[in-house]
């Protein structure tokens, strides 16, 4: 399975919102426990619509949870 | 392991336990000579019929020591499900074109159904095993 290139601060951004658990960030977004692991550790890429609810999540926009590598960037 | 993962793994192991009880039982029963002349149709449904009801209560038997997770299923289950359904079609429509050719060709009877019996397995199998890979090794479905 190719490895997708989006990143995510989400593990940091548990621990900066009270310690939050995964557990407490699957039931906001209605998803189960192994899916926010799957995408904290980059094994699954969530669909926009899963992603906007992470993002609501930590009261954020979507940009300061996902990232996606500029190509232009990397071949300059 | 989410209630979709835990039912995955029910269904293939007992897709494939039970075609191993089948191909033990008709190998018996040949002692060692012309497999096609094994009376193979009550050990064929006996083992189809024993693995649907072992996938069912399995099912329910992982309701109930989970019942917070049962039937809870979301995006990523529902993708990993479509995923591994289509991997399992593939190696269906390859087992029932066998069983076609087989029956075209006049084959003994024995061949055609257990090409067909084969096929259902290879797809159970092998589906549930692309669903466990994409759940324990990851799975984007971009």
């Amino acid at each position: 399975m190719k490895p997708t290139k989006i990143t995510n601060s989400m593990r940091a951004l548990r621990f900066a919102n009270g310690e939050m658990t995964q557990a407490e960030l699957a039931r906001r977004t209605g998803v189960t426990r192994q899916t926010v692991i799957a995408i904290e550790q980059g094994r699954y890429s969530p669909s926009l619509e899963l992603a906007f609810q992470i993002a609501q999540a930590f009261g954020i926009p979507l940009d300061a949870v996902f990232r996606y590598p500029d190509d232009s960037e990397e071949h300059s | 392991m989410t209630f979709d993962e835990k039912n995955t793994w029910i269904y293939g192991v007992v897709a494939l336990g039970a075609y191993g009880v089948y191909l033990v039982t008709v190998l018996a029963r040949a002692h060692g000579g012309p497999v096609v002349e094994v009376a193979y149709i009550a050990p064929m449904l006996w083992c189809i019929g024993a693995a649907i009801v072992a996938a069912i209560l399995g099912k329910v038997a992982v309701s109930a020591l989970w019942p917070r997770e049962a039937n809870h299923r979301d995006d990523r289950d529902r993708e990993i499900d479509r995923f591994g359904e289509h991997v399992g079609q593939s190696f269906l429509v390859i087992g029932l074109v066998a069983a076609l050719v087989l029956a075209m060709a006049e084959i003994d009877h024995f061949w055609i159904a257990n090409a067909a019996y084969l096929a259902f397995v290879l797809s159970a199998a092998l589906g549930s095993g692309a669903k466990i890979a994409a759940y324990r090794g990851g799975f984007q479905p971009w």
